[in-house]
């Protein structure tokens, strides 16, 4: 059911009961609400088979390792998991462990999958909506191809089963994420993941300054930058006043601005927060942006200057999402050092360290940038740290920034089953993914063709089926 | 300037002047020739040059012993194809990056070994993760020509050059094309002409080298062929077509080409043109070729293997990321080798200026295929040489660099642990045999951000 109607019936009930008790009934219209869900998910999961995987090593998600443990799941969802053995009711298809390792599927918070797809070709190139510094109203759904090939990359070598994709960072307001199932369809509606909130795309920095700065327009400095993204949020508090009293009183609708409705839907926090961000005294000037107009920011993403604030952040329980090891690549990364992701997430109750990828080659090695990342602390002497712990970087925390992990992002009984089945350790180099479940449908079997998806676009090309 | 009073000072302190005689014992040591680690080997280094590795190795009396009880031993890595030590940083910072003349007049003739900073960040990064050569090739600019490339070493010193001009890199794909003017028989028309220019010109070379005397014996001394660089090695008589499209000094630096002096470094990755490639050999018969890149040489890999064109490959390519890579697999080292194809792994358009470290990863993730159903990976041992004395070889500097074989240079990595698993960290590392300093900007930065709570003086305070 679509959320909209249900609340624009409370709405007109609300609306009817004050009129009753204080002034005569004059022929007011009664309140629209808008439909905050125009182009709903219809993703369902696919079929899949009661299934128990034993005598195998689980990182659950959530810090938490079981060795010689099992897992069982059932019309789509984890139905248990635990140490020992265990004996399957007839009918399960029950697999051997042994050896093996089992994870949540991989979370990637930042991917341009669809909106800048393979091949990388002009006609496809539909992240960035590089016309304004402010673009609130675009949504990156409408750019998704679902054809794109590096879906199936990221599923078989990747392990990724949820992928958040975001529009480019040369807007100071980017548009709309959409959070998709890695589950391939006909349409963008069919891949998005069913109740997860959106996410609105902001940047500092270098990128918008650069794009409009070379236009000869605001923002050419990172002081333009800040002063157009406040001027933005002060037209969406005057915006959202209007509808706050159109909804509480009545009266007449205000004329919709679709740009001005995503930022309202900031300040109602019903939209979460992406903002790309580098340094750290940006990421602090962006913190207090978020301040003075009333809205949280849920994660920075790039973040590469994340420790030098690691207490901040943890303070304002702000996410980083982060890569293991990327530098100097433009100035506002030359500080970026391969520690980054264990010190933010050391820096104590709050931290949230996330690894993502904004790469569909790197989309495929989340589980190695993890490793490396880990590996690095503990060489570190950065204490409390351990596989089980880092696996949290790739599941639970990118589920909570995209405030999905009351459904998926860890195993527990009752959430999705987004599980990976990888052949070995899956911070060792020498892993990969043997299985992966969607919603407890089998969407990768690596010993079996079928299972491996094909976009349209490969169809009948060289290589096409192939083990890529 | 602090920057350059820091490597002064690991110059004068945290190098020897001179390299000595060490061994180091008990490790678990890989040579790089393709065969796997042996434990307990022994490595033995002298005067920059490796003496012996191996089980059975005598330990020379007052050598320096070194114990590497659980830790491996290899060569150090050799990035088969990058831009290290050209660029500090790739946008947006002006003097930083000297990976392309964009608006220059130039292309086959210039020689990326006058730009090379052995102080820039990338270059300390990669030295300390076990990266102690690269192959380094300039950008193509408005040419299908980049121009001359160097061999470098990343060691803590002024001095990084192996080998000057030791190839010339051209575009001969879609980037190829782009330069071209919009196609590929462009480039192709571009390409037979510039040999066309440089054989008119060849005629006018003076056999000499541009000091004067004859070319010396040792490799090393020589300019791997008269420098193209200086125009008097050319007779000032040396008459050109009125029709020529190179300025003088381009088509004087194809010249070595032509000749088979210099390798040629084409890079191509769709498999129609890498057949291409195979016929410019036919065609130019004294062409040195290796290919670059080469993500559907699967396609043809029997093709190549019989053509004896080597090639640096990019690793884990597996998105038809472009119209030329619609049948790039993980597969395609693996089945190039089993091919018979004399392969290496390079990283071309893939953050080569600063993350050619990544090479150990990739090699990792070809060992990893050999337990996926349906892929060909590598051995162990053969992907270590694939990052290895397989470029070395590819470029014929296998007898210099890229092994544990004596007589070559003692470059060499005592790992954490297994150096194809990216956990593992370069402990100790010898370029010439002498140990590397492996501190850089990013180690500087985790010390003084270790630990935030604010102390008497600011962070600045802290170094």
């Amino acid at each position: 059911m679509r959320a909209f109607a249900v609340a624009a019936t409370a709405a007109i009930a609300v609306a009817a009961a004050g009129c009753a008790a204080n002034t005569p009934p004059k022929k007011a219209a009664p309140v629209v609400r808008v439909d905050e869900d125009p182009f709903p998910s219809t993703y369902v999961a696919y079929p899949g088979v009661p299934t128990l995987i034993r005598n195998v090593t689980i990182f659950d998600g959530e810090g938490g390792r079981i060795d010689n443990g099992w897992i069982s799941f059932a019309d789509g969802q984890v139905t248990g998991l635990g140490a020992g053995p265990q004996d399957a009711p007839a009918g399960t298809n029950v697999i051997d462990g042994s050896g093996k390792f089992v994870t949540p599927g991989i979370i990637d918070v930042h991917s341009h999958l669809g909106d800048y797809p393979s091949p990388g070709v002009e006609s496809l190139s539909d992240g960035n909506e590089a016309t304004s510094p402010v673009r609130p109203e675009v949504w990156a759904e409408h750019s998704v191809w679902p054809q794109d090939p590096g879906f199936s990359r990221a599923l078989i070598n990747g392990g990724v089963t949820t992928l958040q994709i975001l529009p480019g960072s040369a807007n100071l307001f980017g548009g709309r994420s959409a959070v998709l199932k890695n589950v391939p369809a006909r349409t963008a509606q069919g891949m998005k993941f069913p109740g997860a909130p959106y996410g609105l795309k902001m940047a500092c920095g270098e990128n918008p300054k650069r794009v409009y700065g070379s236009k000869g327009s605001i923002p050419g400095t990172r002081m333009g930058n800040i002063a157009l993204t406040r001027a933005t949020w002060i037209k969406a508090q005057a915006y959202k006043r209007k509808w706050d009293k159109y909804y509480g009183n009545g009266g007449d609708m205000p004329e919709r601005d679709l740009a001005m409705d995503t930022l309202m839907g900031v300040l109602d926090g019903k939209i979460l927060i992406h903002n790309h961000c580098y340094r750290a005294d940006e990421m602090a000037n962006m913190i207090d942006v978020s301040k003075e107009f009333g809205y949280k920011i849920t994660a920075f993403h790039h973040a590469v200057e994340a420790y030098k604030i690691a207490d901040l952040l943890a303070a304002n329980g702000i996410c980083a999402a982060m890569w293991a090891d990327w530098y100097g690549f433009k100035m506002e990364a030359y500080d970026g050092v391969q520690e980054n992701i264990p010190l933010v997430h050391n820096a104590g109750p709050g931290a949230c360290a996330i690894v993502h990828s904004d790469d569909p080659n790197g989309i495929q090695r989340l589980n190695q940038e993890a490793a490396k990342a880990l590996a690095d602390g503990q060489r570190a002497g950065i204490p409390n740290l351990s596989e089980a712990i880092a696996w949290q970087w790739l599941s639970a925390n990118p589920a909570k920034a995209l405030g999905i992990f009351d459904k998926t992002g860890s195993l527990a009984p009752g959430k999705m089953a987004d599980v990976v089945l990888w052949n070995a350790d899956p911070f060792s180099i020498y892993s990969r993914p043997e299985r992966v479940w969607i919603d407890g449908a089998l969407m990768y079997d690596a010993n079996d063709p079928k299972r491996r998806p094909v976009s349209d676009f490969e169809l009948g090309q060289p290589g096409e089926g192939d083990v890529k | 300037m602090i920057r350059t009073a820091l490597a002064a000072l690991l110059l004068t302190t945290a190098v020897p002047a001179t390299a000595q005689t060490i061994a180091i014992i008990n490790g678990k040591v890989a040579t790089g020739d393709g065969s796997g680690p042996v434990e307990g080997g022994i490595v033995v280094i002298r005067d920059g040059r490796v003496v012996a590795a191996g089980p059975r190795v005598r330990i020379p009396g007052g050598a320096q012993v070194i114990d590497a009880a659980g830790k491996w031993v290899t060569p150090g890595i050799v990035a088969g194809f990058s831009r290290l030590g050209l660029a500090d940083v790739d946008l947006g910072a002006g003097g930083a990056d000297d990976t392309q003349a964009s608006s220059g007049p130039f292309s086959a003739a210039i020689d990326v070994s006058t730009a090379i900073n052995p102080n820039y960040t990338p270059v300390e990064v990669n030295r300390s993760d076990g990266v102690t050569r690269a192959v380094v090739a300039p950008a193509a600019p408005r040419s299908i020509f980049a121009g001359q490339g160097a061999i470098i070493d990343t060691g803590a010193d002024l001095y990084p050059i192996t080998k000057a001009r030791a190839f010339q890199f051209v575009e001969l794909g879609e980037a190829g094309a782009g330069k071209a003017g919009g196609s590929r028989p462009s480039a192709h028309v571009l390409f037979r002409n510039a040999l066309r220019e440089a054989a008119e010109l060849r005629r006018y070379a003076e056999p000499v080298r541009s000091g004067g005397g004859l070319e010396p014996q040792d490799w090393r001394l020589r300019t791997v062929i008269t420098n193209p660089n200086e125009a008097r090695v050319y007779r000032p008589d040396a008459r050109r077509s009125e029709d020529v499209l190179l300025t003088r000094f381009d088509a004087a630096a194809l010249v070595p080409v032509l000749q088979g002096a210099q390798p040629l470094l084409v890079h191509v990755e769709r498999a129609s043109d890498i057949l291409e490639v195979i016929g410019l050999k036919r065609e130019f018969p004294s062409l040195k070729l290796v290919i670059v890149g080469g993500s559907e040489g699967w396609l043809v890999a029997s093709e190549i293997a019989r053509s004896g064109i080597p090639v640096i490959a990019s690793a884990v390519n597996d998105l038809p990321a472009s119209f030329e890579q619609l049948a790039a697999t993980q597969s395609n080292v693996g089945r190039m080798a089993a091919a018979g194809v004399k392969v290496a792994i390079g990283t071309i358009n893939d953050d080569e200026t600063r993350h050619v470290f990544r090479e150990r990863q990739y090699a990792g993730n070809l060992v990893a295929l050999s337990n996926v159903p349906g892929a060909t990976g590598v051995t162990w041992g053969e992907a270590l040489r694939l990052i290895t004395s397989a470029p070395a070889e590819a470029l014929g500097l296998g007898g210099e660099i890229g092994s544990l074989a004596p007589g070559r240079r003692a470059d060499v990595v005592i790992w954490s642990g297994d150096p194809l698993d990216p956990r593992n960290a370069a402990e100790r590392v010898f370029i010439d045999g002498v140990e590397q300093p492996l501190d850089n900007h990013q180690t500087r930065l985790l010390d003084r951000y270790r630990h935030l709570p604010r102390r008497a003086l600011p962070e600045a305070y802290r170094h």
